[in-house]
């Protein structure tokens, strides 16, 4: 299954999917990407990191302060000055490679919605097959917003000439991490 | 045709932007690509049970809706009528003090001109889609359901963006993009409100589902505190487990994706950026569609899930964009919505470009019969405001066999002037347009009819009916001596019914069903004969009427006493390949001794494809008798002809024709085969215009010699 998600995520283009069996590993990923990336403490290349299960454990003052321009406290400003928006989806569709969100919390939407890459983090073993499969994991009853995020933010309304980074992210990094859960 | 639309025509086809576009993007094999692995036969079956079962019980449906979504914290207004939703969204944006909006893709809200209306009330809207706001910034239309923008260029859209920016761009798309979001960024912070429309609605859960590649939808429902949804019923479906099958097919079908990059899943509020809770209004908007859900054939049309997938394949649409082809709502369906949530009178012009192929009924995911409902609307606008003189005239003339026979024979003498080698190639005076761009068959100085009584034939027990159709029996009386030919092997005896007349197609896709069901009735009579085992057409528009349309023209007109016998005639009347390869496949007929006959391409007539469903016969027959095939691009594509098409629509039948010409050059075959003398009319009169030497024949004469 999770071949074919990554298969699938990646064929959306722009998309990257990388899997690591502990948090640790995972992080230092991230930490390596962000520096890759040139984050740092001025308006357009802040990396915000929503709040996220993955978080638990962290330090994230630790962090912060290690990282010069990540940011936990995602506000509106610091979400429309960020080059990197990291966030913790519920469940992975094989089929499509398609990654769900509960977008409910405002600070969810803002970390995934404005950047121009977005680093989606999910735990290995929340793959499904399908989009019918997914439908009967999460649920309208549950989360007043459900967000299904495929590949960047795309277009193909100039001559039907496809164009990406319209008006959300142009990469997308999806992180498995095993150790969250990862059984697939 | 009023004079206006027909200019508007003129200028259409002028500009092919939209037609190279769509070209370019090759939608038929990128949707094919989407769909793989997916039995779309089941996945559209679902989805119209699902969406033909809630238009069923829209009320309930609504109202359940409403519950759900307040349960959840919504406010939901049921608006029936476009005033009632701008009237209820503009008190909104007074009582907040809403100045600036951002929107999302809404067909509602193009359907009921928000815009403008939001604009008169001093407040301003900006589309967010990119190419909604390109349309916004050009005070056009969209020309399309799902991308607005397709007829305009990157130069015009440069040229757009230059204006509103004040900077100068460059065409490149990448960067024309960049410029967009930029531009637009600012808007999604600034404004007191956004706006979305919605693909689904889920009764059950109150759920709204939004599908958007640029994600400009999550955008205009994130920052604003205040989030209006306008939505009409029609987006209703039942549970939660509903969604899915639309979810799947719709991104495919709309633009050959397996899903859209964002799906947005809205059940009641969100949290806002300050913390606090969004102000979430949805409008059920209805606008006639209850009214189109009680009726029993327009109820099939809310089965759609506006992929637009009836435009990417019309050879129609393309040619004329969504400007000609529609009014808010384009193509095929919005022909059909136009008429519905306008009026009918205004789809009264619209309604005359639809040529009838049927190639959008073929692959739309509602499984909607779109031309079938245009040929209603055509039926309904002949019954309110009568047919225009001319076509009167005509009908008047084909509703009596005697008369029309006399006059086809009368034409045979008189046309002697302007004929040569079998064609008519320039008429004068007001007839000139006729033979612009194709020549026209000679009537036939001996009609099938006469000749048939000439042919040697075998006597035989078994006796096969042929039904000749107008254009075999007066204009190429040879491609049914060749049928003759071919069932005289197989011994059987072919008859000939004196009293069969014009098969109604003519009548009924004009729209004129009383006279339809007088020549039903008419061939139901001469052609119900217990002696005979088949009743054989070599025009499939002829067999599809006997086989299909008899019986349903016949209900349509309360002719009920007929059916029976219609069914019967239904249940013996055969295309010829279909007929021929069955002889075959008995072993009464044998292809054996083939000698290589060249090479020769074949052309699909839509009836035949279609509603028949006979590509492989003929193919077979060709092959087996020595030709070799070398397959056309776009095979399947109508060659413009469309019946009475080419007289109606003279121009875009002209342009059609064009394109089916390339496709055949560019097999460089000696020959081009088809099973349709409409098409051999057609596809012959265009090549001879052209001067060409390609020989265009009917299967029929092409295998008689060569089948033993």
């Amino acid at each position: 299954m999770f071949d074919l998600f990554k298969a699938k995520a990646e064929a959306a283009g722009n998309t990257e999917v990388r899997r690591f069996a502990t948090k640790a590993e995972a992080l230092d990923f991230i930490e390596g990407y962000i520096k890759k990336e040139e984050i740092k403490d001025v308006v357009g290349s802040y990396a915000v990191w929503a709040d996220s299960p993955f978080l638990t454990g962290v330090n994230t003052k630790a962090l912060a302060a290690k990282v010069p321009g990540l940011k936990f406290d995602v506000t509106p400003e610091l979400a429309r000055g960020s080059k990197i928006g990291i966030t913790q989806m519920e469940w992975g569709i094989a089929n499509t490679g398609t990654l769900a969100q509960d977008s409910t919390k405002a600070e969810q939407r803002l970390a995934s919605a404005l950047s121009w890459i977005h680093i989606m983090l999910l735990p290995s073993d929340r793959i499904v097959a399908d989009l019918p499969a997914f439908m009967t994991k999460m649920h309208p009853s549950t989360s007043n917003y459900i967000a299904l995020i495929t590949g960047p933010s795309k277009t193909a309304d100039i001559e039907r000439v496809l164009a990406i980074g319209v008006h959300g992210p142009e990469r997308v990094v999806i992180v498995c991490v095993d150790e969250l859960g990862g059984k697939n | 045709m009023k004079k206006d639309f027909k200019q508007s025509i003129t200028k259409a086809l002028k500009n092919q932007n939209l037609a190279g576009i769509l070209d370019r993007w090759n939608y038929p094999a990128t949707r094919a690509a989407a769909y793989a692995g997916i039995d779309f036969e089941a996945l559209r079956n679902q989805i119209a049970e699902i969406k033909g079962s809630a238009a069923g019980r829209l009320e309930e449906l609504a109202e359940q809706f409403k519950k759900s979504a307040e349960a959840k914290g919504a406010k939901v207004f049921r608006a029936n009528s476009p005033q009632a939703a701008k009237d209820y969204i503009t008190k909104l944006c007074k009582e907040k003090g809403v100045q600036k909006i951002v929107k999302s893709k809404s067909m509602a809200s193009e359907e009921i001109h928000l815009n403008d209306h939001l604009a008169k009330n001093g407040i301003r809207a900006d589309e967010t889609d990119l190419g909604e706001w390109i349309v916004q910034l050009a005070h056009q239309r969209p020309s399309h359901m799902v991308m607005p923008a397709l007829h305009l260029t990157k130069e015009e859209v440069a040229d757009l963006f230059s204006k509103e920016t004040k900077q100068p761009m460059s065409n490149d798309i990448q960067k024309l993009v960049k410029v967009a979001r930029k531009e637009l960024r600012g808007k999604y912070f600034e404004a007191d409100m956004g706006m979305s429309g919605a693909n689904i609605a889920i009764a059950e859960t109150g759920t709204l589902v939004i599908c958007t590649n640029e994600g400009n939808a999550r955008l205009s429902g994130l920052l604003p505190k205040t989030h209006v949804i306008l939505v009409g019923l029609e987006k209703l479906v039942a549970n939660w487990t509903d969604a899915a099958p639309i979810l799947v097919a719709l991104p495919k079908s709309a633009t050959s994706q397996l899903i859209t990059s964002y799906v947005s899943m809205i059940s009641g509020p969100s949290q806002n950026t300050d913390g606090s809770t969004k102000d979430l209004h949805i409008v059920l908007m209805d606008n006639k569609r209850t009214e189109m859900a009680r009726d029993p054939k327009f109820k099939e049309a809310l089965q759609c899930i506006r992929c637009a997938s009836c435009l990417n394949v019309c050879p129609v649409y393309r040619l004329v964009t969504g400007h000609v082809f529609g009014h808010v709502y384009t193509g095929g369906i919005g022909t059909i919505l136009t008429a519905w949530f306008n009026e009918l009178k205004q789809a009264e012009e619209i309604q005359g470009l639809c040529i009838q192929c049927g190639r959008c009924k073929e692959i739309c995911p509602g499984k909607i019969d779109i031309p079938e409902l245009i040929v209603e609307l055509r039926r309904r606008l002949v019954k309110e405001q009568g047919l225009p003189l001319i076509q009167k005239a005509i009908y008047s003339v084909v509703n009596n066999r005697k008369l029309f026979h006399a006059m086809l024979r009368t034409a045979s003498v008189t046309q002697k002037p302007f004929t040569s080698g079998g064609f008519i190639r320039h008429l004068p005076m007001f007839l000139s347009s006729l033979t612009k761009d194709r020549s026209l068959p000679a009537i036939a100085d001996v009609p099938f009819r006469d000749a048939i009584k000439k042919l040697k034939q075998p006597k035989s027990k078994e006796k096969a009916s042929f039904y000749a159709g107008c254009l075999i029996d007066f204009s190429y009386p040879h491609i049914g001596q060749a049928v003759v030919k071919v069932l005289n092997k197989a011994g059987i005896e072919v008859v000939f019914a004196d009293e069969q007349t014009c098969c109604g197609a003519p009548a009924r896709y004009g729209g004129a069903f009383d006279v339809a069901a007088n020549n039903a009735i008419d061939n139901i009579k001469a052609l119900n004969n217990p002696e005979v085992s088949y009743v054989v057409s070599a025009c499939p528009t002829c067999t599809v009427a006997l086989k299909h349309e008899f019986v349903n023209t016949l209900q349509s007109e309360g002719k009920t006493e007929w059916l029976p016998k219609a069914r019967e005639l239904a249940e013996k009347s055969m295309d010829f390949s279909t007929l021929v390869m069955k002889l075959v496949g008995e072993g009464r007929l044998s292809q054996k001794d083939a000698k290589n006959l060249g090479k020769l391409t074949y052309h699909d007539s839509c009836h035949l494809k279609r509603t028949l469903h006979a590509t492989e016969a003929p193919r077979k027959l060709l092959t087996g008798s020595g030709y070799e095939l070398s397959e056309m691009l776009e095979s399947d594509i109508c060659c413009g002809m469309g019946g009475s098409y080419t007289i109606k629509q003279p121009e875009i039948s002209a342009v059609i024709l064009q394109r089916k010409l390339e496709n055949i050059h560019k097999t460089a075959a000696g020959t081009v085969a088809m099973d349709c003398p409409g098409c051999v009319m057609q596809i012959r009169g265009g090549l001879d215009k052209e001067g060409s030497t390609i020989s265009v024949k009917h299967t029929a004469e092409l295998i008689a010699d060569s089948i033993d």
